[in-house]
């Protein structure tokens, strides 16, 4: 009695006293973000976190559309020109005012130097501040994605980051951390108060925030990384933490089993795909010499009817999982339900495709696949290996951690390998960049189309919405004709906390503490 | 005696070398650091920038020779991942993981020793059976399903015990510590008892063993015979001659605790150098891995240095063979 007694109490307070004390999150994920500077690293964990402190002109709400934030308005006066108004009344954490030369100031230092974002917003070519509080932004031809790149530049106070010595994003040349690496200073919904990298992170509200204080009740967030799955979810189950939005897909049901925790999930804005090496003469790692069978698209089809998405959605993902006809994801400019629907899964047709194509005993070939980078990778691959080998293709496979899987694709030495894609832009182009461009910077299935260049070409360009949406439609067309991909699934996400947590849950995973609520 | 000093200290700095050699041409099998450094988005050119810029294209003993003679002034170099001094991000861990590692010991020759005499003594008693068997799970399972046993039992379901974390600290100084709070002494017990099992069940049976052996010698009997009470024949004579091996051992081991601490950091996230160095392991990290290895090799050359030095002390026959080489 006594020890019921024990393990009750404390429950029982905490249900009595959480309205009373309710506004602290206790967040976890499995590691912390690796910079406060927030142009030196382009990178999730430590984008979540700047998110907090640091705002942009525009930026993306919790169902990822952008909504103006630091500029009230905006409009292109030429195709080359785009012109900002900065929001009235705005103060960072320190009090002092935004203005206009901040903004300048922010957008120049994420451009130059060592910062990360360069590669994001090298489109820009210049910014300079105008009368009336405006921010003028000359680009390098028209740039129709502007706004989605500015959504990731944070604005930093000018004369806070020179009082400190970080008017640049920090360099490994000078060995040395910087003032603006451990400290924040924003005009955001939060402050940072107390930072011990890797161990506590805690960000008190910011009463001198402009926006609407009333969208969320959180008066402090205490930001608690733990990197081992199971010591993560025993800690929420504990109480030790309020919310995580990394939960392990295993232990979900466990968490829903609990009565005082939910679980969320939603599909993450990430494609998983197999890549094929289409470009070379000759596989590096398949029996046959000579020639190389995934130039042949009847091969690349008989791999894709080959894989049980379904299956594999049950079983390694646990439903965890979407299916994707396509390699990239809802609510992407230029995706559509139906190239996003999969071809049947039919064995026999792709035994019958591989007989058609010349190979009716298959054929050998190495999956290169990483081991830490994406929900059950290793797994994944498992079982598209068995289900390959019973239409004849035998495949060995080779699984690596992260970072030396991708070093190995950089230097193109796969012939067939799993990649993941998620499109921060929110538009096609920065999948067509990357990965379908005859000379993108990942495409290394060596796939090459004339017609499709000329589109992506245009879509960095063309300002009339409609035909530039009717180029990004064609594009597609011919990928899923030239299937160079095989698409697996989308990824989902879940977010666990405490029943009395609310934080809506986001497609990038992000989440946004203004909208949250302790009940 | 200067010259076995000398030839102990030399012997030392080779196997430093050879440590710090070895551990620097693997990280050419780690991958690649910059691609966990830069976005997707990064272009050849910025990839192969900072490349140049760490001087990661040069030949391993370039490298090598540059990562010697830097940290042989105590320079380790900024972190790819953090972007800090290493020196700065250890000596900020060091203290958390000290402490561990101490309570750890100390549970572990404090319980090692009581339980290793008394089963020891009572050799048939239930509860020596029960304190052996319990011992070998200590040894048979793995550190980590420990830890998250016990993290389940203590935390998630009695909830008396924080899952994770190092509770409260006070700074003095370069120093933090989790000993003057309740939060910091509680967050203490389940990782330190974790560290200890193995530990503790290699001193238990050390001891067992001893203590069986001495209570058959001679001296004993005839203690025995000559009518000293049984409690001090245990404590004072067996127990006394029976302490010297543990000693010796528990002093290297306090090495392997160190190096143990990498699992047990990991399930409880301790913010200690362990926990650092699997981050950096997933990140390719090469200035704080290397500077870690460095570390943990010096802790363990120091300690068969110390106990080299002291044996000359302790056992006369290298004292003698020494001076009859030099003379």
């Amino acid at each position: 009695m006594k020890i019921l007694a024990r393990i009750l109490l404390p429950l029982l307070l905490i249900g009595v006293m959480s309205p009373v004390y309710a506004a602290t999150i206790k967040w976890s994920m499995p590691g912390d973000s690796l910079t406060l500077d927030p142009h030196a690293q382009n990178e999730g964990p430590t984008h979540m976190v700047s998110r907090q402190v640091y705002e942009s002109l525009v930026t993306r709400v919790v169902d990822m559309s952008i909504e103006a934030q630091l500029a009230t308005s905006w409009k292109a006066t030429d195709p080359e020109t785009w012109v900002f108004k900065i929001r009235d009344g705005v103060v960072f954490s320190d009090g002092s005012p935004l203005k206009a030369s901040d903004v300048v100031f922010s957008i120049n230092r994420a451009l130059t130097g060592a910062s990360d974002m360069i590669e994001l917003i090298d489109s820009i070519t210049s910014v300079k501040a105008t009368f009336n509080n405006q921010v003028e932004i000359k680009t390098e031809g028209p740039n129709p994605i502007l706004l989605n790149q500015l959504s990731q530049i944070f604005i930093m106070s000018e004369a806070w980051s020179k009082k400190h010595g970080c008017e640049q994003s920090q360099d490994f040349d000078a060995s040395q951390e910087t003032y603006c690496s451990i400290n924040a200073m924003g005009t955001g919904p939060f402050k940072i108060t107390l930072r011990e990298q890797n161990t506590r992170t805690v960000f008190e509200r910011n009463s001198n925030w402009w926006g609407d204080q009333s969208q969320h009740n959180i008066d402090t967030i205490e930001l608690l990384p733990i990197k081992n799955d199971a010591t993560r979810v025993a800690a929420l189950l504990s109480g030790d933490i309020d919310f995580t939005n990394f939960t392990p897909a295993q232990d979900i049901n466990r968490i829903n089993g609990s009565a005082l925790h939910k679980v969320e999930s939603t599909p993450q804005a990430r494609t998983i795909f197999f890549g094929m090496d289409q470009g070379s003469d000759e596989l590096r790692s398949s029996n046959i010499k000579g020639k190389n069978p995934l130039k042949d698209k009847k091969v690349r089809l008989a791999m894709y009817h080959a894989l049980d998405m379904n299956a594999i959605q049950d079983k390694v993902m646990r439903g965890l999982s979407e299916p994707a006809g396509m390699i990239t994801f809802p609510g992407v400019q230029g995706y559509t339900k139906e190239l996003d629907a999969r071809l049947p899964y039919d064995p026999n047709m792709s035994k019958k495709l591989l007989t058609d194509a010349g190979y009716p005993d298959g054929f050998e070939i190495t999956l290169d696949c990483p081991n830490n980078r994406y929900i059950n990778d290793e797994a994944i691959c498992v079982a598209a290996v068995s289900m390959l080998a019973k239409v004849g293709i035998k495949v060995n496979l080779n699984a690596l951690p992260k970072s030396i899987h991708f070093k190995n694709l950089q230097n193109d030495l796969s012939d067939f390998y799993m990649l993941g894609w998620g499109v921060p832009t929110f538009d096609s182009h920065y999948v067509y960049s990357f990965l379908l461009k005859s000379d993108g910077s990942w495409n290394k299935v060596g796939f090459s189309d004339a017609r499709v260049d000329e589109l992506v070409g245009t879509m960095l360009t063309e300002t009339n919405l409609d035909q530039r949406n009717a180029n990004i439609a064609e594009a597609w067309a011919i990928v899923q004709d030239n299937m160079p991909y095989l698409p697996l699934h989308h990824q989902v996400i879940s977010w666990g906390s405490k029943s009395n947590v609310e934080v809506p849950i986001r497609t990038n995973n992000e989440p946004l503490f203004r909208f949250a609520k302790v009940n | 005696m200067i010259n076995y000093f000398l030839k102990r200290l030399i012997q030392s700095v080779l196997v430093m070398l050879i440590v710090a050699f070895v551990s620097f041409s693997l990280f050419n099998f780690v991958g690649d650091p910059v691609h966990n450094m830069v976005g997707q988005e990064a272009s050849m050119e910025k990839r192969e920038e900072i490349r140049e810029k760490l001087g990661l294209n040069d030949p391993v003993y370039t490298q090598f020779f540059r990562f010697v003679g830097n940290s042989s002034k105590g320079e380790f170099g900024l972190s790819y991942q953090l972007r800090r001094p290493v020196s700065d991000l250890i000596s900020e861990r060091l203290p958390a993981t000290l402490e561990l590692v101490f309570v750890s010991a100390l549970i572990a020759i404090i319980s090692g020793v009581v339980f290793g005499v008394y089963t020891g003594i009572n050799r048939e008693g239930y509860l020596s059976n029960f304190i052996l068997i319990i011992s070998l799970f200590g040894v048979s399972l793995p550190t980590f399903v420990i830890g998250i046993l016990f993290i389940y039992l203590f935390s998630v379901i009695l909830g008396i015990l924080p899952s994770f974390g190092r509770g409260e600290v006070i700074h003095f100084g370069f120093w933090s510590t989790g000993f003057l709070t309740l939060s910091g002494i509680k967050a203490l017990i389940l990782p330190s008892v974790t560290l200890s099992l193995f530990q503790m069940t290699y001193i238990i049976r050390l001891v067992r063993a001893e203590m069986m052996e001495i209570l058959q010698t001679d001296y004993i009997k005839f203690a025995r015979a000559r009518g000293i009470k049984k409690n001090i024949i245990n404590y004072r004579h067996a127990l006394k001659n029976g302490l010297i091996p543990v000693i010796t051992i528990t002093g290297i081991n306090v090495g392997t605790l160190i190096a143990f601490s990498i699992i047990t950091e990991t399930v409880f996230q301790w913010p200690g150098m362990g926990l650092l160095f699997i981050n950096a392991v997933q990140f390719v990290d090469i200035p704080i891995m290397s500077a870690y290895l460095i570390m943990v090799a010096f802790i363990f050359v120091m300690i068969n240095f110390i106990v080299d030095i002291a044996y000359y002390f302790i056992d006369p026959r290298i004292r003698f063979k020494e001076e009859a080489v030099t003379e």
